[in-house]
């Protein structure tokens, strides 16, 4: 249930990025994309009723969750927020030259 | 003393010196970046020798033993890889090292250059699924701000375009490697596929396949992921064009793309054909699209769209002389490819303009930049007996062994067309009369003019390479390791003990 919602979130982003014109809505589904992708790697990771594997000494932990992936997405968080900063700048750069952020406008490449 | 991490260790701390010293120190960007990509293309040829006398090398990074820890892996086809790749960079910092003196900013054009380098080593070096990702995440952020380096407006929009698509296709890899997590508990590439070959095929594992190919097409711009790539390519200084179309599409593209699928996660039939039909467009559609192209750069850019189209091609067919064929075509159009955009580069240089229609009979003016640019055209479109010619006819053979006959002709045809686009870039530039405008242009300086000659002698030799004996040295190791798919767990894993 909980991944569906997930690749709810991962849907939406997507559909941001495909429909709308304005460059920071742009970038702001490429950052919810970005949250789903991470959210769905923490939730491999979970173990209902599990607690942080961490071993203090007069403790038995029978039920961890998977610290791996956590760090794995620490990682990703981080290589995102650089992405984000070097777009946001490019946007404020374009905003700039052209005066405006609607990409309809944005327009001098054929691609 | 083991080699294999400092191919990514020296770009890495060399881009840390510059951005910390470049700017006091005159000279040093220059000096240091050509060092060390010197040093690493020296590094990676030994690498090939090393190979072929111990075999298979794993270190272990912090002495850990994989699977736990992580891993480096150097086998055949990263050593073929690293070659390609070192080699190239190092032309290119040569010419770079003039070209650049136009930007105010040469430090942090090196700083930056050197960063991608270093991604790009480390996707080819690492034996970690989690590794990969990271590395390719420099690489290409380093590449987006590479591609906005003029803050131009065309710059700035090319630059947004390619970041978008960028990010989205690195999330759909980290999505899927998250799966492949969770359905093998392991990330260690080798670990990986042995976990999977135990388990069986299962829907899971072509689905996160079809993840990866949207991801890693995106990246190396096969035909319906190729939107970025005329627009990105073109706005890059000429150094950074032929870095991204000779180098950064196939190592964060086709490279992973093959170690992935077919070491990893084994050759699955459904997978192989989509692979054919993908390339199949894009070989067609990138010719297709590149002749009406007035902006020399751009046609050189649409063409590399078409080039990737042989490699995958190729690839789909998985046979060992199509293996050969992707990869030796791969070597060759990134010398060629990277000499082009040199080429191009030299023509900006002198006279400033990109556009086709405004020149002509530069040879007058330029003959040396005319002539390699000659060599280098002649070879993309396989005119023998240059270096294109030989990788083009092993491919256009393994489709008609493995009874691809449409395929091979479609292959032959957009050959021609090739053929046909690259004459008309040199009817309109080089050949005929020279314009009043272009009468006092002068050729391009010395260091320039070195790495395009070099870069052209090795479009002219590179044919060699399919000699008997020296085949088995360069290409033949990448080949088997390539082809010898699963088998890749038992080797890393016989050469951790």
């Amino acid at each position: 249930m909980i991944y569906l919602l997930c690749l709810v979130l991962f849907s939406i982003g997507l559909y941001c990025i495909l429909v709308k014109r304005n460059l920071i809505k742009i970038i702001i589904g490429l950052v919810i994309m970005e949250y789903a992708v991470n959210l769905a790697f923490i939730l491999f990771g979970y173990r209902l009723g599990g607690r942080a594997p961490i071993l203090a000494q007069d403790q038995t932990i029978k039920n961890m969750v998977d610290p791996l992936p956590q760090a794995l997405v620490l990682t990703a968080i981080v290589i995102g927020l650089a992405t984000t900063a070097l777009i946001v700048a490019i946007a404020v750069r374009i905003y700039d030259r052209y005066k405006t952020f609607d990409i309809t406008k944005i327009r001098r490449l054929k691609g | 003393m083991n080699i294999i991490p400092l191919f990514v260790v020296i770009p890495l701390g060399s881009a840390f010196l510059i951005s910390l010293l470049g700017k006091r120190i005159k000279g040093l960007p220059d000096s240091l970046a050509n060092l060390g990509t010197l040093l690493m293309a020296g590094l990676s040829i030994y690498s090939i020798f090393l190979i072929k006398e111990v075999g298979v090398q794993v270190y272990k990074v912090g002495g850990w033993t994989p699977p736990i820890g992580i891993s480096m892996v150097l086998d055949g086809l990263s050593s073929f890889m690293l070659v390609t790749v070192n080699l190239t960079a190092f032309l290119i910092t040569l010419f770079s090292i003039s070209y650049m003196k136009k930007y105010t900013a040469k430090w942090k054009f090196y700083t930056l250059f050197m960063l991608m380098l270093g991604g790009m080593n480390g996707v080819i070096i690492t034996g970690d699924m989690f590794n990969l990702f990271v590395f390719l995440e420099i690489a290409a952020i380093a590449s987006y701000a590479l591609v906005a380096f003029g803050i131009e407006h065309e710059e700035l929009e090319a630059s947004f375009k390619y970041m978008v698509m960028g990010g989205v296709a690195s999330l759909f890899i980290l999505l899927g490697i998250a799966l492949l997590y969770s359905l093998t508990s392991t990330l260690n590439m080798a670990d990986m596929g042995r976990v999977l070959t135990a388990q069986g095929p299962s829907k899971l594992v072509l689905f996160v396949s079809v993840l990866f190919l949207v991801g890693f097409g995106l990246k190396a711009a096969i035909m319906p992921f190729h939107a970025w790539l005329p627009d990105a390519h073109p706005s890059a200084p000429a150094p950074i064009s032929a870095m991204l179309s000779g180098l950064l599409i196939k190592v964060l593209g086709i490279y992973a793309l093959m170690r992935i699928f077919f070491n990893v996660l084994g050759a699955q039939p459904a997978i192989l054909d989509i692979l054919l039909v993908l390339g199949t467009i894009s070989m067609v559609a990138g010719a297709l699209l590149a002749i009406g192209q007035e902006d020399i750069k751009r046609m050189l850019a649409y063409s590399s769209i078409s080039q990737i189209g042989y490699i995958v091609l190729a690839m789909g067919i998985w046979t060992p002389l199509a293996i050969l064929g992707a990869l030796f075509h791969l070597f060759n159009h990134a010398i060629f490819k990277s000499l082009l955009f040199l080429n191009s580069g030299a023509i900006e240089y002198s006279t400033g303009t990109r556009d086709l229609r405004e020149m002509g009979g530069l040879n007058a003016r330029m003959p040396l930049t005319g002539t390699t640019s000659l060599i280098g055209s002649m070879s993309i479109s396989g005119i023998p007996p240059l270096s294109g010619f030989w990788s083009k006819l092993i491919i256009i053979f393994a489709a008609i062994q493995s009874g691809h006959f449409v395929l091979a002709l479609i292959a032959i045809l957009v050959s021609v067309i090739t053929l046909a686009y690259y004459l008309k870039l040199q009817r309109y530039a080089f050949f005929g009369n020279l314009q009043d405008k272009w009468k006092h242009i002068l050729e391009v300086p010395f260091t320039m003019k070195l790495s395009m000659v070099i870069l052209a002698l090795i479009c002219i030799m590179a044919g060699a390479l399919l000699l008997p004996g020296v085949r088995e040295i360069f290409l033949k190791p990448a080949q088997d390791a390539l082809y010898a798919g699963k088998d890749y767990a038992a080797t890393v894993f016989e050469s951790i003990r």
